[in-house]
C-alpha cells in the first residue's frame, strides 16, 4: 500500500488521475485505518488530502454563507464560533461524532463518504441544503449532499474524484437547526435513530421554510419532505406536532438488527424528530 | 474467585487478637506502580521482544458447533516464513482420573480440549491450530491456508433451549452430576446442585404473602482493557521462560506444567503487568500454545489476542435464568424462599452456579431456603471467573424480589431489609455462621446518607440493594530483605492489579516503624519466592498482607536480636519502636536504627530476612448497600444514572482511596450489566458484537461520580482488621439499578440488561395495560 499527501488541490487531483491500482481518499481515517485492521483489503494507494488548502479551511462567504473543507476536524469547526452560531444543529451534529480523540481527526467529509445509515453529520448537512464542490482529475462539479449517497457504503463519485468542500447557503433571519440522535451510551456510540431540522421563521414565528431528515432508519437517510410540510405555516403546535410526528414514523424505513428493532426505531425517530423541531424553533426564536 | 468459600477454621489466632495500627495504614500515599503506569513505562503481557522471536496466532472456528473430520496443515505449513503449526494432537492426553484434583475445578481435561479443540468445536472462536511465523503478515496469510472439514452439528446458544430434551447436545456423554439415581440419558445439564436449609415448606405456610418470579441474565465479560498475552521461551535443555500477564504467576505455572505434562521445575513464570483481570485471566488460554509452539521451533514465540478473540474465545460469566419463590409475614418478616438457578457454563461444565445459591439471599436470616442449581452446557465459550462468580445475577433477582416485598408491604426498602437482616451468629443457609459482620452497619448507613432522602423528580426513582460476597484467604507467601543501606525489599508472588503493592508497603511500614517511601515492594518470578495462590478472592490485602504482617514482625523479632547481641543484653530487654531498637533501662538509653543494623548485619550473621508462608485463614465476609437513582426518558427509554453512592463494610480499609477504587469500578461494572451489556448471535450461532462499539461497557459520561461510604466492622482475624473488598461492589448494582427504574418506571423489568429498547418496550406494555 502506497500513501501521498499532496500539497494543492491539482495535485491531488494528478494523483487520483494517475492512479492504476485501487485508490482511497484519506481525510481524518477514523473510517478507513480501523477498516484494514479489521481485515478488508487494502487499497494500492491512499491520498490523504489533510494537505490540500481548499479541503481544511473554513470560510464566511460576504453574503453570510460559509465554506467548510471537505477534510477539516470536528475540533477545527467546532472553534468557529460564527459558524456554530449560524448553524448549531449541523456542527453539534459533527460534534457528537465520537470522542476527544476522534474529534481531533473526523471529518465531514469522510463522515459522508463513508456513507453509513447512521452517520451522524449527514441528515444536518442535508437538512441544511449544503451542497459539495467535487474536484475530480480532469473537471469538477457541484451537487446536493443528498445526491451523493446512493446506498449503504456506496457514493456516486467516480474512482477519480473527490469532495472539496461543502457551502452552506446564508442564512435568513429567524433560522436555526437541529440535531437529535439515540445512542444506548452518551458517547462512543453509533445513532439507533437520527433527526435534523432545519427551519426560517418569520417575523411573529410562524415557519417558512422547514428541512427535516432523519438518520439511520433506511439506507440512506430520509429527506422528509411529506412531514417538514406539515409544520410550515405552523408554530409547532401541539396537534401540528402529533401529525408531524405520526408522518415520520410513516416516512422511516428502518431494519432491525443488534442496534434495535424497527418498530424501536420508527418509535424514537418520530420523537427525536419532535423534540429536533422544538429546539430548533427556540434557537430561531431567541 | 476461588470456588470454595472460606469456613472459619478454629487454627491459632495469628496474633493476639489486638489490632495493629500505625501512621501509614489509613493514610493514602501515590502506588509504587503509578507512574510507570501513567508514563507508558510499565510493562505488560505484549511488551517482551526477545531477538528471534516469532509471532504465534490462533486458528478458530467459524462455526458454533461442528464434528472436526480433517485438518490439513500442509498447505500452511509450506507458506515461507511459517516455522510451526500445532493442533490438539500435539498436546498429551490427559487421562480421565487425573483431570481433577480431588474432584475440585479446574477440569484440565476440559481446558486442554479448550485450548485447543478435539474432535469437535463448541463455539464460534474455539482454538483449532495455532502457528507460529516469522511476522504476523506472514502468521495471518498461513490461517487462510489452514483447509478444515466440519460436519456440522446444530448448535444451542439459548440457556432455557439448552435445556430441552431435544436439545442439541454439546457433549454426548454427559450426565448430569448430583442426581440420584443418576440419568439414563445424556443432556446439557452438567450438573445439579442443592441447597436446603429449614422446612420451606412450612416455611411457606407461616407466609401471609408470597411472590413468584423468573428473571433473566446475560453473560457478560470482564471487559479487561488488556487482551491476553504472553511470550514463551523453551531452552534447548527443557527450561521453559514465560512471561505473560495473568492473576497469578503460580497458577500459570501449575496449569501449564499440568497441560503439557512437564515437569514444575522446568517452567518459570514470570510477571508482567497486568492491565485489568477481574476474574477472566485465573485461567490459561495462549501460554501452553506459545509452550508448545517454542519447543517445536526452539525460538521464542509471543503470542497476543485481538480484542474479537477475547470477546469469543475468552470465559464471560455466564448468563442465568432464575425462577423464585418468597414468602414473608405481612410485617415484613421473611419466612421462606425456594428457587431453581439455572446458570449457563458454555462449552465446558463449570458455571459458578452453586456460589449463585449459596450467596443469593446471604445477607438476610430466613429460616427456610431451598434453592436448586443447574449447571448448563451451551455454545459458547467457557464461562470464567468474574468477580465475585455466580453472586451478581442472584442477588439481581433476591433484591428484586425484596423490593417487590417492600412495595407490596408498603414498607421503606431499607427497613425491610433491616428486619431481616443478618448478624453475627445468623446461620447462613450454606451452612457457616456469621462472625464480626457490618451488613446492618452498612443498611445504617444507607438509612443516614443524604443520598436516601434527597427528592426525586419526575421519571426519576431510587433503588436500594445489598450484596454478600465470602472474600476468601488462602496460600500465600511474602519475603522482606533489608538491604545494606536500610531499604526495604517486599517481595510477593501475587500480580498488583487493584494497587496491593501500595498496601503491602503500608503495612509493612507500620510493622517495621518506616516510612512508606522507605519500602519497595516487587512481584517477583514463580523461581523467586514459594507458591502463593493467584490473585482472586478479594484475598491479597487480606491474606498476602497477613503473610507480609508475619514477615515484618520476623523481620522486627531478628532485629532486636541483632541489637541485643551488639549491646550484649537479653533480647527483652530490646524494644522496637518507629524504626529504631530502643535499650531503655540501660543507664543511658541506647539505640539502633534499622540503617545501622543493616550496616552492621555482617557482625550479627549476616543478611537480614524473612520469608514466610501461610494458608491464611479467617477471612471476613463483606456485605454492601449502594443506593441509585435513575431517571428515565419514558418516550425513547433510555436511562441516565443520576446519582450513585456505594456503601461497604471493609473492615479496615489499609489505602482508602484504592478500596474507594474498588468499589467504584464495581458498581460502575455492575451498572453496564444492568443497562447495556450483552453478547449478540446471529442465527448461526456467530457473535454479531465482539467489540466494544456494540458491547457496551459504561463509557465516563455514563455515569456519575459514584460516592462511597467505607464502613470499618474490623476483621479480628486480620492483624489490621481488613476484610476482602474487590468482589462485594459488583454484587449489589444489579439489583439498585433494577429497583430504581422499577420505582422510576412504575412497571418492573426482569430480564438484563434493561437497554433503552428494552424498557421502550415495558412502558409501551405497562401503558397498554393500564389503557385496559
Ligand atoms: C471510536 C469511533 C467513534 C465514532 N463515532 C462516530 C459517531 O458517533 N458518529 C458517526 O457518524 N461516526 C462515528 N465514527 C465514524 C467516523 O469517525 C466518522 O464517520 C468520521 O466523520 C469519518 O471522517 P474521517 O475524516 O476520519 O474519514 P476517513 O476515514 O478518512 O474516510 C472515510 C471514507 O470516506 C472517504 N473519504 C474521506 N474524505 C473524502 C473526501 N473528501 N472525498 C471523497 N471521499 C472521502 C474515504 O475514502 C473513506 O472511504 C466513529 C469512529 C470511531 C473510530
Amino acid at each position: 500500500m502506497e500513501y501521498c499527501a499532496p500539497g494543492t488541490l491539482a495535485e491531488a487531483c494528478a494523483a487520483l488521475g494517475a492512479a492504476s491500482g485501487t485508490v482511497k481518499v484519506m481525510a481524518g481515517g477514523t473510517d478507513l485505518l480501523p477498516r484494514f485492521a479489521a481485515g478488508t483489503p487494502r487499497p494500492a494507494l491512499v491520498i490523504d488530502i489533510k494537505k490540500v488548502p481548499e479541503a481544511r479551511e473554513i470560510r464566511q462567504l460576504s453574503d453570510g454563507g460559509f465554506v467548510i473543507g471537505s477534510a477539516c476536524s470536528g475540533n477545527q469547526i467546532s472553534a468557529q464560533t460564527a459558524l456554530v452560531a449560524s448553524w448549531p444543529g449541523l456542527t453539534e451534529a459533527m460534534d457528537l461524532i465520537g470522542s476527544v480523540q476522534i474529534q481531533g481527526r473526523a471529518s465531514l467529509g469522510g463522515n459522508l463518504c463513508n456513507a453509513s445509515p447512521a452517520a451522524d453529520s449527514v441528515p444536518a448537512l442535508i437538512a441544511a441544503r449544503a451542497r459539495c464542490r467535487i474536484a475530480g482529475s480532469n473537471s469538477e462539479r457541484e451537487l446536493p449532499v443528498e445526491d451523493v449517497i446512493v446506498s449503504p457504503g456506496r457514493t456516486c463519485l467516480r474512482q477519480d474524484e473527490f469532495i472539496v468542500s461543502f457551502s452552506l447557503p446564508a442564512r435568513p433571519q429567524r433560522s436555526a437547526d437541529a440535531y437529535l440522535r439515540m445512542t444506548p451510551r452518551t458517547e462512543m456510540d453509533i445513532a439507533i435513530a437520527g433527526a435534523a431540522v432545519n427551519l426560517t421563521l418569520d417575523e411573529h414565528g410562524v415557519i417558512q421554510e422547514c428541512h427535516v431528515v432523519l438518520g439511520a432508519v433506511g439506507p440512506i437517510p430520509v429527506y422528509a419532505l411529506a412531514a417538514a410540510r406539515i409544520l410550515l405555516g405552523t408554530r409547532l403546535e401541539d396537534e401540528v406536532r402529533q401529525r408531524f410526528k405520526r408522518q415520520v414514523s410513516v416516512m422511516c424505513r428502518p431494519i432491525s438488527d443488534k442496534r434495535g428493532s424497527a418498530e424501536y426505531r420508527t418509535d424514537v425517530t418520530a420523537v427525536l424528530a419532535e423534540r429536533a423541531a422544538l429546539v430548533a424553533y427556540s434557537r430561531a426564536m431567541a | 474467585m476461588n470456588e470454595e468459600p472460606t469456613q472459619y477454621a478454629d487454627v491459632a489466632e495469628l496474633n493476639s487478637g489486638k489490632l495493629l495500627s500505625g501512621s501509614v495504614v489509613g493514610t493514602r500515599p501515590v502506588r509504587p506502580d503509578g507512574i510507570d503506569k501513567v508514563t507508558g513505562k510499565a510493562r505488560f503481557g505484549a511488551d517482551i521482544q526477545l531477538p528471534g522471536t516469532l509471532t504465534g496466532v490462533v486458528f478458530r472456528s467459524p462455526h458454533a458447533h461442528a464434528r472436526l473430520l480433517k485438518i490439513n496443515v500442509s498447505a500452511a505449513l509450506a507458506l515461507p516464513g511459517v516455522k510451526a503449526i500445532i493442533t490438539s494432537d500435539d498436546l498429551p492426553l490427559i487421562a480421565e482420573e487425573l483431570a481433577m484434583d480431588k474432584g475440585q475445578p479446574p477440569d484440565f481435561r476440559d481446558m486442554s480440549a479448550n485450548i485447543l479443540a478435539r474432535e469437535k468445536v463448541l463455539y464460534e472462536g474455539h482454538a483449532i491450530a495455532a502457528i507460529a511465523a516469522i511476522d504476523e503478515m506472514t502468521a495471518q496469510q498461513a490461517l487462510s491456508l489452514i483447509e478444515v472439514d466440519y460436519a456440522v452439528l446444530p448448535h444451542v446458544i439459548d440457556l432455557q433451549q439448552a435445556m430441552e430434551p431435544d436439545a442439541p447436545l454439546l457433549n454426548e456423554h454427559n450426565i448430569t452430576k448430583g442426581i440420584k439415581p443418576a440419568p439414563k440419558k445424556p443432556s446439557n445439564i452438567a450438573s445439579r446442585y442443592e441447597q436446603v436449609h429449614g422446612d420451606v415448606a412450612a416455611g411457606f405456610a407461616e407466609a401471609e404473602i408470597i411472590i413468584v418470579e423468573e428473571f433473566t441474565t446475560q453473560p457478560v465479560h470482564q471487559a479487561y482493557i488488556e487482551p491476553h498475552a504472553c511470550l514463551a521461551q523453551v531452552a534447548p535443555s527443557g527450561k521453559t521462560d514465560i512471561w505473560c500477564s495473568s492473576q497469578g504467576q503460580f497458577m500459570v505455572q501449575a496449569y501449564c506444567a499440568r497441560l503439557l505434562q512437564m515437569p514444575l521445575s522446568d517452567i518459570r513464570v514470570i510477571p508482567m503487568e497486568i492491565g485489568g483481570g477481574f476474574g477472566g485471566k485465573t485461567t490459561v488460554y495462549l501460554e501452553p500454545l506459545a509452550v508448545l509452539l517454542s519447543q517445536k521451533t526452539g525460538c521464542p514465540v509471543r503470542m497476543e489476542m485481538t480484542r474479537a478473540e477475547v470477546f469469543k474465545a475468552t470465559g464471560p460469566t455466564s448468563g442465568s435464568y432464575m425462577s423464585i419463590k418468597i414468602g414473608a409475614r405481612n410485617d415484613g418478616t421473611i419466612v421462606a424462599v425456594e428457587g431453581v438457578l439455572c446458570y449457563q457454563a458454555g462449552a465446558f461444565p463449570g458455571s459458578p452456579v452453586r456460589l449463585g445459591c449459596m450467596t443469593a439471599f446471604a445477607p438476610y436470616n430466613i429460616p427456610n431456603v431451598k434453592l436448586i442449581g443447574y449447571d448448563v452446557l451451551v455454545n459458547r465459550p467457557k464461562s470464567a471467573a468474574y468477580r465475585a462468580p455466580g453472586a451478581p445475577m442472584a442477588s439481581f433477582a433476591a433484591e428484586s424480589l425484596i423490593d417487590m416485598l417492600a412495595q407490596k408491604l408498603k414498607m421503606d426498602p431499607i427497613a425491610l431489609r433491616m428486619l431481616n437482616a443478618a448478624d453475627n451468629g445468623t446461620q447462613t443457609a450454606y451452612g457457616v455462621n456469621f462472625k464480626n459482620i457490618g451488613y446492618r452497619q452498612t443498611l445504617e448507613a444507607a438509612r443516614n446518607h443524604p443520598h436516601y432522602s434527597a427528592p426525586l423528580g419526575p421519571h426519576q426513582g431510587r433503588g436500594i440493594a445489598s450484596g454478600f460476597w465470602f472474600n476468601i484467604g488462602g496460600h500465600s507467601s511474602a519475603a522482606i530483605r533489608i538491604n545494606n543501606d536500610g531499604s526495604v525489599l517486599v517481595s510477593t508472588g501475587n500480580p498488583d492489579i487493584g494497587g496491593s503493592r501500595a498496601s503491602m508497603a503500608m503495612m509493612a511500614a507500620d510493622i517495621l516503624g518506616l516510612a512508606y517511601e522507605q519500602i519497595q515492594v516487587e512481584i517477583v518470578d514463580t523461581s523467586s519466592i514459594a507458591p502463593s495462590d493467584l490473585t482472586g478472592g478479594s484475598r491479597v490485602t487480606f491474606a498476602v498482607g497477613m503473610a507480609v504482617s508475619q514477615a515484618a514482625s520476623a523481620v522486627v523479632e531478628d532485629l532486636r536480636r541483632r541489637a541485643a547481641l551488639l549491646w550484649q543484653v537479653d533480647q527483652d530487654q530490646v524494644t522496637w519502636s518507629a524504626g529504631f531498637a530502643l535499650l531503655m533501662n540501660a543507664t543511658t538509653p541506647k539505640r539502633f536504627s534499622l540503617a545501622e543494623l543493616a550496616q552492621h548485619s555482617a557482625d550479627t550473621g549476616g543478611p537480614i530476612t524473612a520469608e514466610i508462608t501461610i494458608n491464611a485463614q479467617g477471612a471476613g465476609p463483606g456485605f454492601a448497600t449502594h443506593i441509585c437513582d435513575v431517571e428515565l426518558d419514558p418516550e425513547t427509554g433510555g436511562v441516565k444514572v443520576l446519582r450513585y453512592t456505594a456503601i461497604q463494610d471493609v473492615g479496615k480499609a489499609i489505602h482508602p482511596a484504592y478500596v474507594e477504587g474498588q468499589m467504584q469500578g464495581g458498581a460502575v461494572q455492575g451498572i453496564g450489566w444492568a443497562l447495556n451489556e450483552a453478547y449478540l448471535y446471529d442465527e448461526n450461532g456467530r457473535l454479531l458484537n465482539p467489540g466494544f462499539l456494540d458491547y457496551r461497557i459504561p463509557v465516563a459520561s455514563d455515569v456519575p461520580m459514584i460516592d462511597t461510604v467505607l464502613v470499618e466492622v474490623p476483621n479480628p482475624r486480620h492483624p489490621f482488621g481488613v476484610k476482602g473488598v474487590g468482589e462485594v461492589p459488583i454484587i449489589p448494582p444489579l439489583g439498585a439499578v433494577a429497583n430504581a427504574v422499577a420505582r422510576a418506571a412504575g412497571t418492573r423489568l426482569f430480564d438484563l440488561p434493561m437497554s433503552p429498547p428494552a424498557i421502550h418496550k415495558a412502558l409501551k406494555r405497562a401503558a397498554r395495560r393500564r389503557r385496559q
